[in-house]
Formats: C-alpha cells, structure tokens, sequence
C-alpha cells in the first residue's frame, strides 16, 4: 500500500530536471563561481596577515556582526576565516532562494495550474511528485555543495583545508536542504504559490532577522534560527559539523511533515483558509492607474521596507567608516582620496548609486508590468472598454516614475537616519537627499527606454533589465576591475555627477532627462499604433 | 440602422494570412451568429472590431465609426467579453466586476446584484480560485449589467453548465428585446441556432456563407424516417435522396431541402405506415460546408 504513494518518482524526478535543466544550471554555476572568484579576489587583495588583522578589526563592530554573523578566528584571521566570515550567510540566504523559488514552482505552482491533476490522472502515486521534488532539490543541493567543497580544496589556499572546503560546502547544501522541506510545507498549507513563497520567504526573512538580533545581543535567541545555527559550525576555524546534524534532522521532519499533510489533503486544497475578500471594489480601484498600483501593492510596500532598511544598514556603518576605509583596500580601490572632502562624503555617491540601481527594479517592474499583462490577455479588458491605449501606457508610466522617487527617497532617509544617529557631527539631510535625487534622471532613462521598448518592440523588453544589470556591474565593480571609463560612460548612472564630491553637471542631467522623454514619447506613439496581443 | 460593418477585412500576422476579405453585417436588433472552427478567426475578427488589432486591408464599423481610429468613443456604447477570460487572482470576482463596469463609463448597480445572483457566482472569492466558467461570469455579468447597444461576446459559453447557459440565452433574448444587437461567436451550434437571427460562417479566414437561418436552409438536408407498406426498391436513385439506410421496411433518409416534394410523391406512391421527419439542424449545414470543402481542397492537392 505505502509503495503505491510514490509509484513512478524515479520517471518524475526526471521530468522535473528536464523541466528545469537551465534553471538548475544558472543556479549551480551562477553559486560555483561566485564563491571561487570572490575566494581567489581575498587571496589577491588579503595577501599578508597585517592586511587581514587590520580587516579583522573593523569586522568587530556590531553592524557588520548583524550583517555577515559574528566574528570568529579574528586572533588569527587567516583567509579562510575571513571568507567563511564574510561570505557564507549571503551564500547559504542565496541557497535558500534557490530551493523556495524551485521547489514552489514544482509543488504548489503546478498544482495551481492543474499540472499535478494531469500527472495523478497517470498511474503515478499520491506523493510521488512532492518526493520527486524533494528528491531532485536535495541532489541539486548536495552536488552544488560538493562542487563547492572541492573546487575551494582545489584551490589550494593554505588555511583552507579538505575538512573546512568540504563542510563549508555541506553547511550550504544543508540550508538548502532545510529549505526544499519548509517550502515543501507550506505548498501543503497554503492555497497558492504566492502564499507557498510568502511565507517561506518570510521564515528565511526571520531567519536572519533573529540571527542578527541574537549575534548582537543574546546569543541564545540565534539558536532559534537556522541560520544561526549553520553559522555555528565555525567553518576553517572550528569545522563543527554538529549543527548540520540539527539542520538535516529539523529538515528530515519538516519532509515528513509535508508527506503527511500531502497524503490528508485533497489536491488543489490548502490547510490555511483563503479569506474571503471584497464583494465591491474599493474607491481606489477605478482606474487602470488605481488597477496597476493595487496589483502591485504588496510587492510596492515590501520593496519600500527592504530600500529604507538598505539605507539605514549603509548608514549604521558611517560611524566606523574612517577607520572601515583606512583599512580596506579593496574598497580604498573604489574610492581614491580626494583632498578637501571626508571619506563619508566621497562615499556617498557610491552608495547613492547603488541605490538608485535597486530602487529602479521596482520602478521598473512597475512599468514592464504592462507586457506582462498583456502576455496575460488581460490588456484587452481595459481596451476593449474606455480606456484609450495612451491613457493605459501612461498610467504605468506613472506608477513607475513616481516608484523611482518614492523608492530612493526611502533609501535616503533611512540612509540619513541612521548615519545621523551614529556620527558624531551627524550628518546634513539635504546634501544627502540631493545626492541621492540627482541619480533619477539615469533612473527614468532606464525607465523611458522600457516604455520604447513596449510600444516599439515588445518582444525585447527583456533588454532593459540587461542595461540595468550592466549598469550595475560597469559602475559598481568598473573601480575594482579596472575597467575602461567608456564603459561606465554607456550607462546612464555613469554619466551621473558625483555629488557632493563633485560639481552638478546640469547640461548631463538634462540630456538624459531629454532622452528619457525621447524614449517615451516614442513608446507612446508606437504603442497607439501596434497590435496588442491580448 | 447598420450598426456594426465590416468591409473586406484583411489580416495577416506575418505571411499568415488569418483574415482574407471578410465582410459582415449586424443591423439593430439583430442577433448575429458567428460561427466556425477553432483558429477560423473568430477572435482575430473581433479583436479587430475592438481596436486592439489593426486591420491589414479593409475597414471595420461600429456605430458608423472606425473601429481602430474612435475605439474609445465606440467602446463606451459597446460591452465585451473575450474568449479567454484572464483575471487578476489577488483580486475577487466583485472588485473585478466593478473595475470592469467604471471601466466602461456607465453604472447599473442594482442590475449587477441581479445578475450576480442569476449567474450564481460568489463575488466575494479572488479570482484565482474561480474554474473557466466562473470567470467567464464574471465577464458576462460586467458586460450584461452595463447599458450597451451592441455585445460582442467570443464564444461566451464554452465553459458554462447548461443551466448557466440557459440564464445566458434569457439574459441575450432580454437584450435582444431592449433593441440592443448582439456579435456571438460560437462553435457551439445549437446555441447560435437558438438564438440567432442571422449566422455567418467562417473558415480559415474567409466568410462561406452568411444569411439567415431560412437563407440557409436550402443549404441543409431534413431527415426522414418513413415506413412504407410495399419496400422502396430503389429509393436510393431518387434525386436528392442520400445516406439511406435500411431496416426492413422503415427508412432513414437525408432529402436536400429543395427535393422534398419529389421525394415526397415518390415515397407516397408505397403507401406511408409512419413518417417522422427532423428539421434541418445548423450543424448539418455546418458539417456539409466542411464536407464540401475539405473534399474540394484535398481533391486539390
Ligand atoms: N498574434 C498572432 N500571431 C500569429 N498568428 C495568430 C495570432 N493570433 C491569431 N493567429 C492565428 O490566426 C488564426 C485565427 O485565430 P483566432 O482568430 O484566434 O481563431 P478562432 O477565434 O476562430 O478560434 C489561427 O490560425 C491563429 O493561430
Ligand atoms: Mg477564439
């Protein structure tokens, strides 16, 4: 009887990584390398002891303990230490991404779409797709953890060693794993993939919210997160590999958990009741513009939470930032002295940038947001009433400028706040604000070109989000790699003036806001003129 | 009053062409049936009519208007609901509903209550959790509780149960009375014969046939079953007799409309036991266009 629940695993496993061969691949190399290239970065940069010991010390200060995790081996910070230090948490978050975001499209995703119907329709047993899930997630998890344990052992640092490369591997397999199993409950629980993703995004949210508080303050409370607890293995330093017992263990019921609600439930259904909503539509809801705000609203909030906490992490750090540059070489490498300013103010329009960088995501998913409903069939229930092809494309456009300055004010303010609240001559908001303002005209050129792409040549709108990520690369890591400054120059956040260190350039600002309305003024007349899909 | 005309419409995605030379007329008052296969260019036609696609060659009307060029205006007299209907899943039925009617311009707030209750729908559940034919009611109930003069509707039905169904044709006859016109593009035969005064045809982009039902009947066979006292030896030959079939002495025949008396005098002459005879439905005249055509393209190649 029990073999029958998962009849025909072994064939389904293999639909799932046929399904999923690219996405495995760019999740399994994209993880690989950063780890090996960022490795190798330290030994180039962090080559002598006096260098690490100074790291060690501006790595003390409990901003970055509630960023990265606490700090361990700072006595004999040897490569190893520091690399585990500073890049295992943002690696094993990464690992917990992959496993929520494939394992929800496998499990609740499909079954919202009626796939698993047609799969139990077949001889395949009750379970056999979840186990098939559950199955590929932890194959994927464990060779990326190997591949990783082996190619760092490969490299041949000193102080990283067979034992250390191996567990620091394992110890993210290991938070993958744990999170394939707490996805897997709640595609149980919830009645649809947003859900299924909401709330296991937010028990990796938690996760490294409570850690941060724990480190910090009460180590106890980080024993309540999983997080904390794969930190505590004190990769190439302790090598513990005790906590990864406690994550399996934890993971392996959470398995069995889901089994089990799997097994009771009826397909489609969910174990959290859907509440029932609104029988009329608000005030709000009247127009496409109060339609493209309400569909994004979660996502809008959320993005502005994350921004204002960007902001004040940044600024948390302004306190210790003299002593932070004085001893980091790779970021002294961004930033070269300039006389006559402080090291906080030649930092700024680093920061700035990257800000305005994240804040035009939303801003400009608001925008894009157009094709995909489109792609969705659902633009003809607005043009097939009154509502004027202009008028829709405008009301995106709205969202989406009014996005990009609402999203960098956030991460301003909270960039002043907190930098406000921890340097001792504080810290002067309009400068700052300034600084960060001067950055929208490169945003809504980005923007502009989205709404060209929309109305002229929708098939390639996907080409806004790659100038944005080589925006991205050519201004964030141009210093580091040395790249050649025509490069930053063919994006538009590399044209911006670096204030306060330099003057305002008006004349550049004004040709990209021109460009900008260029861009959209052609979107609109293209996008009046073309087919639309649906 | 001509309320929606359309001229020697071209359409071509590409090379494709999915439209070729289509025209087609709905007077005021009339309930036109649209009719044809799957990817015959139901769809393709109307989302012309709607202005979301442009017309390669030809023109499309409504209300003396150019469809592409015054959509706006046209659309605050029109109501539509599209083939596919996609919904927002964070938003329920009744939001949508309401979006949908503010959308349009006009309010009719207690004929939406009516109606929601008529269709039977819980406005109050989000849309993703709504079946095919749950979403397609909320289409219908935001085009049905808006005062327009004419209704496009792409095949309306094709996920209704035939209650629901039957509530749609009340809803359209009700329509139809009030002088409104209506565009109902089906596959669904016994609907469009039910409620349509006028049907045109279309297959692979082009108009076959369009008139109304009567027009068309001399396109379509009645089917007979007789019983005779003495057998009818060579029934077969009678002109404009097909498909016999026999069991001792009754008989299932098809007569082309136009041959019945003849048909008729020559059964008489054997003396009739029982006669019962089937009207000629749409779908035979649907079936023969095919018949006729498929055989003609294959003789072809
Ligand atoms: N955007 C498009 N691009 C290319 N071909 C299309 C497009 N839309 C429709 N077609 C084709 O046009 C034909 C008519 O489609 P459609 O009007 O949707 O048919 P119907 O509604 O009668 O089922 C089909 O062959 C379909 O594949
Ligand atoms: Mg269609």
């Amino acid at each position: 009887m029990s073999n029958q629940l998962f009849t025909k695993t072994g064939i389904l496993s293999r639909f799932i990584l046929r399904r999923d061969r690219l996405r495995i691949w760019i999740w399994l190399f994209g993880l690989v390398a950063i780890t090996l290239l960022v490795a190798q970065t330290f030994v180039d940069l962090y080559g002598s002891e006096e260098e690490r010991q100074a790291i060690a010390e501006t790595m003390l200060n409990p901003a970055m303990t509630a960023m990265v995790g606490p700090a361990y081996g700072i006595d004999n910070y040897t490569i190893g230490a520091m690399f585990a230090h500073e890049m295992f948490l943002f690696t094993a978050i990464a690992f917990g991404l992959m496993s929520i975001l494939l394992v929800a499209r496998h499990t609740r995703a499909d079954e919202e779409d009626g796939q698993i119907e047609m799969i139990r329709s077949l001889p395949t047993g009750r379970l056999s797709n979840l186990a098939s899930t559950v199955l590929v997630m932890n194959g994927v998890n464990v060779l990326i953890a190997l591949l990783i344990g082996f190619g760092l052992y490969g490299m041949g640092i000193e102080s990283m060693d067979l034992e250390g490369s191996l567990l620091y591997g394992a110890a993210l397999g290991a938070t993958g794993i744990f999170f394939t199993a707490v996805t897997a409950v709640f595609a149980q629980l919830t009645e649809n993939v947003r859900g299924t993703i909401g709330f296991a995004f937010t028990v990796l949210g938690v996760s490294y919210l409570v850690r941060a508080v724990g480190d910090v303050g009460n180590e106890m409370l980080s024993w309540l997160s999983p997080l904390g607890w794969v930190l505590n293995t004190e990769v190439f330093v302790s090598n513990y590999w005790w906590p990864l017992v406690l994550t399996i263990i934890t993971a392996l019921l959470l398995v069995l958990l889901a089994f089990y609600l799997n097994a009771i439930r009826d397909l489609g259904s969910g174990f959290l009741p859907a509440k029932s909503g609104r029988r009329h539509a608000s005030k709000f809801l009247q127009s496409p513009l109060g339609l493209m705000v309400r569909l994004q609203r979660t996502s809008l909030i959320a993005w502005g939470i994350g921004m204002f906490i960007l902001g004040a992490s940044y600024g948390s750090v302004f306190g210790e930032l003299e002593t932070f540059f004085g001893d980091n070489e790779m970021l002294a490498e961004l930033i070269a002295p300039i006389e006559g300013f402080s090291l906080t103010d030649q930092f700024i329009p680093m920061i700035m940038s990257i800000m305005a960088m994240l804040s035009t995501i939303p801003a400009l998913m608001a925008m894009n947001k157009l094709i995909g409903e489109e792609k969705k069939n659902r633009t003809e229930h607005m043009l097939g009433r009154a509502v004027s092809r202009t008028r829709l494309i405008a009301s995106s456009l709205v969202v989406s400028i009014v996005t990009s300055f609402v999203m960098l004010s956030l991460a301003a303010i909270g960039l002043w706040s907190a930098g406000n609240a921890v340097m001792e001559e504080g810290l002067e908001f309009g400068t700052l604000y300034g600084a960060a303002m001067v950055h929208l005209p490169a945003m809504w050129m980005i923007i502009g070109l989205a709404a060209l792409f929309i109305g002229a040549v929708p098939k390639f709108i996907g080409l806004t989000w790659l100038y944005l990520i080589y925006s991205f690369i050519v201004v964030y890591l141009g210093g580091l790699l040395q790249l050649p400054d025509w490069l930053g120059n063919l994006s538009p956040f590399g044209q911006i003036p670096n204030i306060p260190v330099e003057d305002m350039d008006y004349m550049k600002v004004s040709i990209l806001v021109v460009i900008a309305m260029f861009a959209a003024v052609i979107g609109f007349v293209g996008y009046n003129r073309r087919d639309i899909e649906g | 009053m001509t309320i929606l005309e359309i001229n020697n419409l071209t359409k071509k995605f590409g090379s494709f062409t999915a439209l070729d030379n289509v025209n087609l007329k709905v007077e005021k008052g009339e309930i036109c049936g649209f009719i044809g296969p799957n990817g015959a260019g139901k769809s393709t036609t109307i989302r012309i009519l709607l202005g979301i696609l442009k017309a390669t060659e030809g023109r499309a009307k409504i209300f003396g208007k150019d469809a592409w060029a015054d959509a706006v205006e046209i659309h605050k007299r029109i109501a539509y609901v599209p083939g596919d209907v996609n919904l927002w899943p964070n938003l329920t039925g009744g939001e949508v509903i309401d979006l949908f009617i503010k959308l349009r311009g006009t309010n009719n707030k207690s004929r939406r209550e009516e109606l929601i209750k008529r269709f039977d729908l819980d406005p109050t559940k989000k849309c993703r959790t709504y079946s095919k034919g749950n979403r397609q009611k909320v289409a219908l109930i935001a085009a049905l509780s808006s005062d327009a003069d004419l209704y496009i509707l792409d095949e309306p039905t094709s996920g209704l149960d035939p209650l629901m169904e039957r509530v749609f044709q009340e809803c359209i006859l009700e329509a139809k009375n009030a002088g409104k016109s209506v565009l109902l593009s089906s596959h669904i035969l016994s609907e469009v014969e039910k409620l349509c005064d006028k049907v045109a045809i279309i297959r692979e982009g082009k108009i076959i046939e369009t008139g109304s039902l009567i027009d068309l009947r001399h396109l379509t066979r009645a089917h007979l079953h007789v019983q005779t006292k003495l057998p009818m030896t060579s029934l077969h030959e009678v002109v404009g007799v097909h498909d016999v079939e026999v069991d001792g002495q009754s008989y299932s025949i098809h007569v082309d409309s136009e041959e019945l008396d003849e048909v008729m005098k020559y059964v008489s002459q054997y003396g009739i036991i029982g006669l019962e005879s089937a009207p000629p439905t749409l779908e035979d005249l649907f079936m023969r266009h095919y018949e006729g055509v498929s055989v003609g393209v294959g003789g072809a190649v």
